[in-house]
């Protein structure tokens, strides 16, 4: 194994609610969903089904015109009961009233043995068709990967640093079978390196630790350790022309038992988080499913948000809406509609800070205090004034503030130059949260992404 | 606080649109916010949750720090008042002089201000940005005790006009607005802020033998005259009011004539500890202006070739203006260099700049206004070679 990788930058937002490591026993939701909006690549999306439709897990129900090759299949068997579509006929979401017992789409299946014997066009149209291959997502742009381009390396980071994240070691406890075959079907895709980064920052599951055929790093520190485009900043940059593909251990492990097991598996482990859950735990579940069962009788009173995703980079969903594809985990924290008495001046050590101009005192609490926060934005929209903030907390040679400018000048050159290339989203969003000014940078990096793709 | 709350719910139709006072609205959030932070919640997509701080609460920090500033300054105008005129005054009398005299001067600069402030708010629709609630206070412990209230609307009115809103308002402008305001009565009335201004009598006489010079303007007269050292020149000066006048001692703490708040290198720098410690003002700009000024006088004192070159150099740190602006001017992040390493080199110069204005420009002893304008200037360039290396890291990187 190779040296560990230390950041010294960045911040831990330690919340209140994390998830006992224990598996709750409930029931299946009804209805599971697929949600274009995930996507951020499809752009004309088609559907394939109709509703009354019987589907199959692995069975498509639609694909992007842009890319009529990736299929994005059902996660679990049943009918189609809802195609649901808002403003101007936008396609939201594909509703699927789930069986009992799921039945599978078949597809071929393999031995271990036979996994290495595999061709690489054999490979790509099973996972094509069969609902897997969304996982790859390629950088830049963090859109889904084109199966026709082949990219430098391939990333798969084995830990999450976000707020509340579940823990990868116990969500894929016992998998190591098929997180071996992914990363070995990965490998025909790339000339390069698979690199699996593990966690530098305590003990990692022998699921990950022990995997062949990929080079393993370690990279500890605070967040955003555990994001991909940061490790690939360190391990092997992305630079103009230059293509990456990630994907996360859930989805490696997807693709492991399409092969093992013939199947499009979206079963998954997520986490129930948040301050307002009252026994915040892991439950078994599928890709897309309806959240309204893990929270029925396990929500304080009063009003919340139901966060698909991180507090970082997930999104608002209602109390009866559906996961989304790329998320492991659903939070629930207070929202903040209040006028604070005050606010701005008023000594705090509830409120957590990064900063510590007067008044915020939450740097004085010890490292282990969980905080519990809610949406307010505790704040006004400003003109950028503060200096040097975003620099501390993104562990990487990049100038957020020069990037975001460039972008809001709509400056091709200098966009690329600071490296856009690097980062998507998720890369921002500990700026965005530190953000005395208040703007939304992940909305913004996104419009800068768009226009260097469609340059 | 229900009542107020009340009061603005109550009033708040009027002001939205379709409401008799609609195009108040700015006005009108201004003061709301100003009680209250907004309930807005942050939106679907992107964080849901956001950091404690807002703009509000990082200006008041710097507001905060210049509190030790502006109550020694104040009490120091009745000081100095006592000194120059021979009268024996409680410290009771010498705080409320000071009170009559620097008060009008905050409000006026305020009031000033903050009407050109909420004009430009009102026609661009969005509420008062804080950044002038800083300003404000800047200006009035920039200048002397004496001047005219009028010249400081003008100049303020100046400042924020020409030195901000013709840039885009906060967070655009090039240059800091306090100096602005500063510079522009320098050299529009240059009389009222240069000669014998700095300390205010009222319409008493001073006693015989008493000079109003501040330090700058003697060691600067010393170094022109030849007559004598800079050091010595200095303690000869004002010996009527006591023997040790221009004592290190004295100018380190600040009990002699100058602007209103900047005469106290030590409350300059609780400013500094406060700045630092929360993480408000650059600490990397405020150790590089005094390094860079301390090591100019370090090297002029070497070179020698007149009396002020050979002040020692740690006089360059306590006279005049120079710790307050390295605290509270030069760390302004609007128009300081923005980038890390940038920082140090924008400091350094400041500092640099400074020492040479002082020792080589006698038409000018203040340097630290024009270095930091100067460097302000500067700024974006430096700037531009910190993020340049930063690119060219990029493209080496690939070409490896």
């Amino acid at each position: 194994m190779s040296h560990t990788i230390k950041l010294k930058k960045g911040f831990n937002i330690n919340l209140a609610g994390k998830a006992e490591k224990k598996l709750a026993e409930c029931d299946q939701p009804e209805t599971f969903a697929l949600k274009p909006t995930d996507f951020t690549g499809i752009l004309r999306p088609k559907v394939m089904v109709e509703v009354g439709d019987t589907v199959k897990a692995g069975t498509p129900l639609l694909f992007c015109k842009m890319m009529e090759e990736v299929k994005y299949c059902s996660p679990v068997s049943g009918e189609v009961v809802e195609i649901k579509r808002g403003e101007k006929r936008k396609l939201l979401e594909i509703k699927v009233l789930s069986d009992k017992k799921i039945v599978w789409q078949e597809f071929k299946k393999f031995t271990v043995s036979d996994i290495p014997k595999i061709e690489k066009e054999e490979a790509i149209n099973q996972m094509l068709n069969s609902g897997v291959w969304p996982n790859i997502i390629q950088r830049p742009y963090g859109i889904v990967a084109n199966p026709k381009e082949t990219p430098k390396s391939i990333f798969i980071s084995t830990f999450d640093t976000h707020p509340l994240a579940p823990d990868y070691d116990f969500a894929c406890n016992g998998e190591e079978n098929f997180f071996q075959a992914g990363v070995d079907i990965l490998k025909k895709f790339t000339p390069g390196n698979i690199h699996v980064v593990l966690n530098g920052n305590g003990e990692v599951s022998p699921v990950f630790s022990r995997v062949k055929n990929a080079e393993i790093h370690s990279v500890s520190g605070k967040h955003p350790a555990g994001n991909v485009g940061v490790q690939i900043h360190h391990i092997d940059p992305i630079g103009k022309g230059d293509l990456v593909w990630t994907v996360n251990p859930y989805g490696v492990i997807q693709i492991g038992k399409l092969f093992l097991e013939g199947k499009y598996d979206a079963s998954k482990i997520i986490a129930l988080t948040g301050s307002e859950v009252k026994k915040p735990q892991y439950y078994k579940t599928y890709t897309g499913a309806c959240i309204n069962k893990f929270i029925e009788n396990n929500v304080s009173d009063g009003e919340v948000r139901f966060v698909s995703g991180n507090v970082l980079t997930g999104e608002k969903i209602k109390s009866d809406g559906y996961l989304g594809f790329y998320h492991n985990q659903l939070t629930v924290i207070p929202e903040g509609h209040y006028s604070e008495f005050l606010g701005w001046i008023l000594p705090t050590v509830k409120k957590l800070s990064f900063h510590k101009a007067f008044g915020l005192l939450s740097f004085l609490n010890s490292k282990d205090k969980e905080y519990v926060m809610d949406t307010n934005m505790n704040g006004e929209h400003r003109a950028f004034v503060q200096t040097g903030v975003f620099e501390e907390v993104t562990p990487m040679d990049i100038l957020p503030t020069y990037l975001i400018k460039s972008i809001l000048a709509e400056d091709y050159d200098d966009m690329e130059a600071l490296g856009i290339y690097e980062m998507i989203e998720e890369d921002i969003a500990l700026c965005e949260f530190v953000d005395v000014s208040k703007n939304n940078l992940q909305k913004i990096l996104r419009e800068g992404l768009e226009l260097i793709k469609n340059s | 606080m229900k009542l107020i709350r009340n009061i603005f719910e109550k009033n708040k139709p009027l002001f939205e649109k379709g409401g008799k006072f609609e195009k108040l609205m700015p006005l009108f959030g201004t003061f709301e916010t100003l009680f209250f932070v907004p309930d807005e919640v942050t939106p679907s997509r992107g964080v849901q949750i956001r950091d404690a701080v807002d703009l509000k609460r990082l200006m008041m920090t710097v507001i905060i720090a210049m509190v030790p500033c502006l109550v020694f300054g104040i009490w120091n105008v009745g000081y100095q008042h006592g000194l120059a005129t021979g009268e024996i005054m409680s410290f009771g009398q010498q705080l409320w002089i000071g009170i009559v005299v620097v008060l009008p001067i905050i409000i006026v600069s305020y009031a000033a201000g903050l009407s050109v402030e909420f004009i430009f708010g009102i026609k661009k629709g969005h509420a008062l940005n804080e950044g002038f609630l800083v300003s404000g206070m800047l200006i009035p412990l920039v200048l002397p005790p004496t001047i005219p209230l009028w010249q400081v609307a003008l100049a303020t009115v100046f400042a924020v006009l020409i030195g901000k809103e013709v840039f885009g308002g906060t967070g655009m402008n090039i240059l800091n607005v306090a100096l602005t305001a500063r510079a522009f009565l320098y050299f529009a009335y240059p009389s009222q802020i240069s000669g014998n201004v700095w300390t205010y009598l009222g319409d008493k006489t001073p006693i015989d033998g008493y000079t109003g010079a501040t330090s700058l303007a003697i060691a600067n007269e010393a170094s022109v005259s030849r007559a004598s050292g800079v050091v010595e020149a200095l303690s000869n000066s004002n010996t009527v009011v006591s023997s040790d006048f221009f004592s290190f001692s004295n100018l380190f703490l600040g009990f002699i004539p100058g602007s209103i708040g900047e005469t106290s290198a030590l409350m300059a720098l609780i400013g500094a500890a406060i700045l630092i410690l929360t993480g408000v003002g650059s600490w990397k700009i405020i150790v590089s202006v005094f390094g860079g000024a301390y090591l100019t006088g370090v090297l002029f004192n070497i070179i020698g070739a007149n009396e002020f070159m050979l002040m020692p150099a740690h006089y360059h740190l306590v006279i005049g203006g120079l710790a307050f602006g390295a605290v509270f001017m030069a760390t302004d992040p609007v128009t300081a260099a923005q980038t890390e390493r940038g920082k140090w080199i924008y400091g350094i110069l400041i500092g640099l700049l400074t020492v040479l204005i002082r020792v080589f420009n006698p038409a000018y002893p203040e340097g630290i206004m024009l270095a930091i304008l100067l460097m302000n200037v500067f700024a974006p360039l430096i700037d531009f070679y910190v993020v340049k290396g930063n690119k060219q890291r990029r493209i080496q990187r690939a070409t490896v």
